[in-house]
């Protein structure tokens, strides 16, 4: 088991570099100057200010410094939490811009993850091979997960934010209210977080019900269940064995999901003015502070590996098999 | 935003070997096979179905450009219209007709999923059958590389790709998306050539001499042919839902429209408040629509390569 944790270990440092080194190479292999893109694009007029910002920036990045001492100095400022210095809230650091908008990105991520896995796994166990129930709910679910994620979000706040007008859109909370510990601020956040929280729900439950129904029904095809059947063991019964079996794919596929539901939760973000990780994407790149931007991939980078380990911590402790000195799962 | 899991695995594991228990050379060119396979496809609703969708949208895709020809982001008509017999979707609120941006971005969500599909997929194959097959320190390599690429949020690092481009367009959208969405089909066409290399008939092949290109081509391939063909359509689905994603949060192309793109602007000109709903419904309905009947496609494939999915 050791081994097992070692490896999935290696592996996600060793993503950690890659991302890291793609957040070094991007800037300075693509084509065209990026320095000279950036001034451009703050647009000033000042031919001083033109050139105090290309020194700046050329030493932000370290052009004339040789390749190596380069990328070894942005590790160093990397793992010294140094991300750089935002644009578009210039002087804050992309730091604590970040992780002024992470909690609204987690609580609307982490429910909808969880929940959405929890009830489409129960549903759509629940609806496989039964004939009259799978027949109607399977298309919805498919339209449901063929949906974009932003294009859902917008159906919804325009049916129940504008026109029925039942929740409020955008922000996370009202402008006129401070953040506190009443309870008309905290009915109005959960006012403003309960649309982009049903539509990332919403698009994540129909593919886990999809594949649980699926899993579940190549699990009762087995010859373990026709077996039991056989013996006259009650079907209750043959499809908890099912249902066991079926739920080990799907703790893998919301490890493989992870990178997906966060992008959904970025355009759904953007959708509502929703003012977490999403909110800054766009601001990112509509005023094109490339810090920022990169500083939000390297921490949903981060974000990822961790929830990867986590699930892997669970998927141990899910299924016995890999207890059993399976030294090399993957 | 489904992209697929590699669980279509156990099934599919289980239909490469029904075909493969077939004896000998059969498996390989069996004729029999094929058309036993046609004749359940084109009897088979749910395949016809999205078959038929996705080719309407595609000849209007094809061919509705040519009728709506000029520039789809020209001001022609007046400002926010609704639908009407001259404006079919209506107009955007600079006077833009929604019905030619949508056929020019049918055109350009097209493009991109099968680009970036065959890329993804081709990839992903080589990637898998090599790792697969040859084992040892190539697959330790090949296998952590997939590993890698699995776990980084692809839309993350296409975000930040396409920001640094200063001109953005479909080819270059499609090629990265591509680039960075084949490792669930390395992963699974590996675990597949696993199971296909210990078969007899690839000893025989091995024992005659064959190159090992061309076992991997001739020999494991065919047995793979039916998801490999699944894998396809998936990719597809998924790279078009990626594209319109990248366009939504404005890393669309910067020239001409996309589907994602309508999305993005409607939202940024607040189609929402202004009850625009023909701005909005439209782009998003035609990607929900092609990526349902892709997936619909899917399952129709797999209820025709698998007989125990087959409904009786």
């Amino acid at each position: 088991m050791g081994r097992y944790f070692g490896r999935k270990l290696a592996i996600y440092a060793l993503t950690f570099v890659v991302a890291v080194t793609i957040n070094w190479l991007i800037p300075r292999f693509m084509p065209g100057d990026p320095v000279r893109a950036m001034v451009a694009r703050a647009g000033l007029q000042d031919p001083a200010g033109v050139a105090a910002m290309r020194e700046y920036y050329t030493s932000l990045f370290g052009f004339d410094l040789p390749w190596w001492q380069q990328y070894l100095n942005f590790w160093g400022e990397l793992l010294r939490g140094n991300f750089g210095v935002s644009l578009w809230a210039y002087p804050k650091s992309v730091g604590s811009i970040i992780l002024a908008a992470v909690p609204y990105t987690l609580g609307l991520l982490l429910p909808a993850i969880l929940l959405s896995w929890w009830a489409g796994n129960k549903f759509g166990a629940y609806a496989a091979r039964k004939k009259v129930l799978d027949n109607a709910v399977l298309p919805i679910w498919y339209v449901l997960t063929a949906t974009p994620y932003m294009w859902l979000a917008i159906l919804l706040a325009w049916a129940f934010g504008k026109v029925a007008g039942l929740f409020p859109v955008g922000r996370s909370f009202s402008a006129s209210l401070e953040p506190s510990f009443s309870w008309l601020f905290i009915s109005d956040l959960i006012s403003h977080w309960f649309l982009p929280f049903l539509s990332l729900f919403l698009v994540a439950f129909g593919g886990w019900a999809i594949g649980m129904r699926n899993l579940i029904i190549y699990e009762l095809e087995a010859d373990y269940a026709h077996y039991l059947g056989a013996l006259g063991a009650p079907q209750r019964l043959v499809r908890r064995y099912a249902f066991r079996n079926a739920v080990l794919p799907q703790v893998t596929g919301l490890a493989l999901q992870l990178g997906v539901i966060i992008g959904g939760a970025v355009v759904t973000e953007i959708v509502f003015d929703y003012r977490g990780l999403g909110y800054l994407v766009l601001e990112a790149i509509k005023t094109s502070d490339l810090f920022l931007l990169q500083g939000i991939f390297l921490f949903i980078v981060i974000g990822v590996l961790v929830a990867n380990f986590i699930i892997d911590v669970v998927y141990v402790l899910v299924d016995p098999r890999t207890r059993v000195g399976m030294g090399s799962g993957s | 935003m489904t992209q697929p899991k590699p669980e279509p695995d156990v099934p599919v594991a289980a239909g490469a070997a029904e075909v493969a228990t077939v004896p000998g050379v059969a498996v390989v060119h069996g004729g029999g096979v094929r058309r036993e396979a046609l004749h359940f496809a084109v009897r088979n609703r749910k395949l016809v179905g999205g078959f038929v969708v996705v080719l309407v949208f595609l000849l209007a895709a094809l061919v509705g450009p040519l009728f709506a020809s000029g520039d789809p982001n020209a001001y022609v008509g007046p400002a926010a219209a609704a639908p009407s017999g001259e404006y079919w979707f209506g107009t955007t609120t600079f006077g833009q007709d929604v019905f030619a941006q949508f056929l020019h971005g049918l055109r350009a969500s097209f493009f991109v999923g099968v680009v970036a599909a065959l890329i993804a997929g081709v990839l992903g194959m080589v990637i898998g059958f090599t790792s697969g097959y040859r084992g040892g320190l190539v697959d330790e390599v090949l296998n952590m590389i997939t590993n890698i690429v699995l776990v980084l949020p692809v839309l993350a690092v296409l975000m930040i790709i396409a920001a640094y481009l200063e001109v953005r367009d479909v080819q270059v959208q499609a090629v990265i998306i591509g680039l960075f969405s084949w490792p669930w089909v390395a992963r699974a066409v590996r675990s597949q050539t696993l199971t296909l290399r210990a078969r007899e008939f690839v000893d025989l092949a091995k024992l005659s001499g064959m190159p090992v290109r061309r076992i991997i081509f001739r020999e494991i391939a065919p047995n793979m042919a039916s998801y490999l063909f699944m894998v396809f359509i998936l990719l597809f689905g998924g790279s078009v839902l990626f594209a319109a994603t990248l366009d939504f949060i404005g890393l669309g192309p910067t020239e001409g429209t996309s589907l994602g793109l309508m999305l993005n602007q409607a939202k940024q000109w607040s189609a929402m408040n202004l009850g625009l709903w023909w701005w909005f419904i439209p782009p998003g309905l035609g990607i929900t629509t092609i990526v349902g009947a892709l997936y619909l496609m899917n399952v129709g494939l797999d209820e025709v390569f698998n007989p125990k999915l087959r409904e009786t």
